[in-house]
């Protein structure tokens, strides 16, 4: 399961010398429901190019997080900036026309619309025209959803449903995509398929946020890492200073 | 392994009558195998079929007095046609939308009080009437789906609401003087088109018609529309459809509200077709009843469901009465059992019944 070597190409580091934008910025961010507070304080930014592993147990307020900077779960406290501009508390509809989408956790495709429906969703918040031209890049990217084009999304296989879900939000021209735990569920040879795509879709200039539970795979994957723990960042930095900690180990790793 | 969000069986029947193609042979042996049937929605597409299959409906349905000549049989499609669009109202937000709503009587009975009082007490004509009722239906489904909407109410609970805001409405009409409490309102008999009273069957046939086929035709456009994906979406899963940045709350409300200004619609011909109204006629659960149950049948979340519901059950309960005599609440009786054996055996409805024996007869040739 670990080797990787001939799917996933590894990080790409082709992002020439010139200065890094900062793409997201989140401050001190805190949010809950209800009386529950699930994040406290948590912090985190993504560079333009880079693939951030967001990493921690169940919990740990991941997805808490990636809901709040996308408009799903309204913030307390903090700021949320995006390209420089602030977005705290923008709607979500505002939030994905500006470029940040998210594949929901759990490969959320419409079960009873067709795929090709399924894909035209994720245009929704761009013009008729565009939504053409990226069907048409999409179905390139992933050929086995032009076969099952006219089949309902609730039939795919759960590797399919996750490809699915990752095409519809290509849909959206993202600038920065956040994947919550796509290898959840999955068989490890679909795993490793899936960090190939999202190596080869970084590649092609995207940016990537990636939310996962697979520790070792997410690594080697990411420019950079954050590990959350009840609710904030308790560590972050670049694959090697991650693989030294300690904490990381014991924690994640089991040695 | 398994989807763990896949095919909800009784709200998961969104095909379209007249969907085109099903899938090649090859993908739908596989669906086959996993023992699902695949109801696909294609939204794209498909409007100018939509079309064409309305307008041929209409005119058959136009030209049908010519044929039907007993004062009976023009009733019975009369009647038949009202419940289409009642079903048709229903449909857009419990077929479309799969927000199911026990208390369409709710804006029935607004768009038929609305009506009345204008004609009562304004001396207005009817054709304002029906103007300022069908906007009261608007404006008390945008009301509804906004309270419930916004605080997330889904499933049973939305339907709770709307069957407790019903009653809400029917025990005020019983009491204010202005609705002529418990004695209800009688119009004055005035016929003419501006007055929507006629002298003959066929005026009434008429008006039923239009009203039904504009129903059916704001369907066909929900079905097909940016809008209906959306409402597809939402139905299907609502955190997904947020996720891609679809406003879900004001989706949902939008159904609710164009809902609504149809079903009003609904109130209003009954009023000016039975002329007189009281609080349980308009606002009682049986009204609530007929209007959901029709699409069941029919096929819920179809652009014709509610059209071959609506004739369907209109031909059941015409047979029973036949046989049993004018028995009471035999009609609710009945319905209640065609409902249950509906929902157990056919769940999408007599217009899904072609594609599922299309289906088993596929899955047969496989095995």
């Amino acid at each position: 399961m670990n080797s990787n070597a001939t799917t996933a190409p590894g990080p790409s580091t082709g992002m020439s010398g010139a200065p890094e934008e900062t793409l997201l910025a989140v401050q001190d961010l805190c949010s809950g429901y209800g009386p529950v507070e699930v994040l406290r304080e948590a912090s985190l930014s993504v560079r333009r190019g880079e693939i951030i592993a967001l990493l921690g147990s169940n919990g740990a307020g991941k997805s808490t997080f990636i809901n709040t900077v996308c408009g799903l779960v309204q913030p307390r406290r903090g700021a949320i900036a995006w390209m420089g501009r602030d977005i705290t508390g923008s709607a979500s509809p505002e939030i994905v026309a500006a470029g940040l989408i998210q594949v929901p956790e759990g490969r959320r495709v419409f079960p009873n619309l067709s795929v090709l429906d399924n894909l035209i969703l994720g245009s929704y918040r761009r013009g008729r025209g565009a939504r053409t031209a990226n069907l048409e890049r999409v179905l390139e990217t992933f050929p086995r959803l032009r076969e099952r084009s006219r089949q309902s999304a609730g039939t795919l296989s759960g590797g399919e449903q996750q490809m699915l879900a990752i095409g519809r939000a290509l849909m959206g021209e993202p600038v920065l995509l956040i994947l919550d735990e796509p290898s959840l569920g999955l068989a490890p040879v679909i795993v490793e398929e899936m960090f190939g795509l999202i190596a080869r879709l970084n590649q092609s200039g995207l940016s990537i946020l990636l939310v996962e539970q697979n520790v070792a795979q997410s690594l080697e994957l990411a420019h950079r890492a954050y590990v959350m723990e009840n609710g904030a960042v308790v560590f972050s930095g670049n694959r090697t200073e991650l693989l030294a900690s300690d904490r990381l180990r014991r924690a994640y790793l089991g040695a | 392994m398994h989807p763990p969000q896949s095919n909800r069986s009784v709200t998961g029947m969104a095909s379209s009558i007249e969907d085109s193609a099903p899938p090649g042979r090859g993908s739908f042996s596989r669906s086959a195998r996993s023992g699902q049937p695949a109801a696909v929605t294609h939204l794209l597409g498909g409007t100018m079929r939509s079309v064409r299959v309305l307008g041929a409906i209409g005119i058959v349905l136009a030209l049908a007095p010519l044929v039907l000549h007993s004062d009976f049989q023009l009733t019975f499609v009369t009647l038949a046609l009202y419940s289409t669009l009642l079903g048709a109202a229903w449909n857009i937000l419990g077929g479309f939308g799969g927000q199911y709503s026990f208390g369409h009587a709710v804006f029935f009975g607004l768009g038929a009080y609305v009506a009345a009082m204008l004609q009562v007490h304004a001396g207005v004509p009817a054709w304002i009437g029906l103007v300022a009722g069908v906007a009261a239906g608007a404006a008390a489904g945008a009301a509804l789906g906004a309270i419930s909407f916004r605080y997330g109410l889904r499933g049973s609970y939305f339907a709770l609401v709307t069957l407790a805001m019903a009653e809400v409405f029917r025990i005020v009409a019983n009491s204010v003087p202005f609705t002529g409490a418990g004695v209800g309102m009688m119009i004055e008999l005035r016929t003419g088109l501006a007055d929507l009273q006629f002298e003959s069957r066929r005026g009434y046939y008429y008006l039923a018609l239009v009203l039904a086929l504009v129903a059916l035709a704001v369907g066909s456009w929900v079905r097909h529309s940016r809008f209906g994906a959306a409402l597809a979406a939402v139905r299907d899963n609502e955190d997904a459809a947020r996720a891609l940045g679809i406003d879900a709350t004001r989706v949902k409300v939008a159904a609710t509200a164009l809902s609504g200004t149809l079903m009003a619609a609904g109130g209003v011909f009954y009023l000016q077709y039975f002329h007189y109204i009281d609080p349980s006629l308009v606002f009682g659960p049986s009204v609530s009843v007929e209007a959901l149950l029709g699409p069941i049948v029919g096929g819920l979340g179809t652009v014709l469901g509610p059209l071959i519901g609506a004739f369907a059950l209109a031909l059941v309960s015409q047979i029973a009465t036949h046989l049993l005599g004018e028995a009471p609440a035999l009609s609710m009786a009945l319905y209640g059992l065609i409902l249950i054996v509906m929902v157990t055996f056919l769940p999408r409805g007599i217009g899904g019944l072609g594609k599922l024996v299309r289906l088993r007869a596929r899955r047969g040739r496989d095995a």
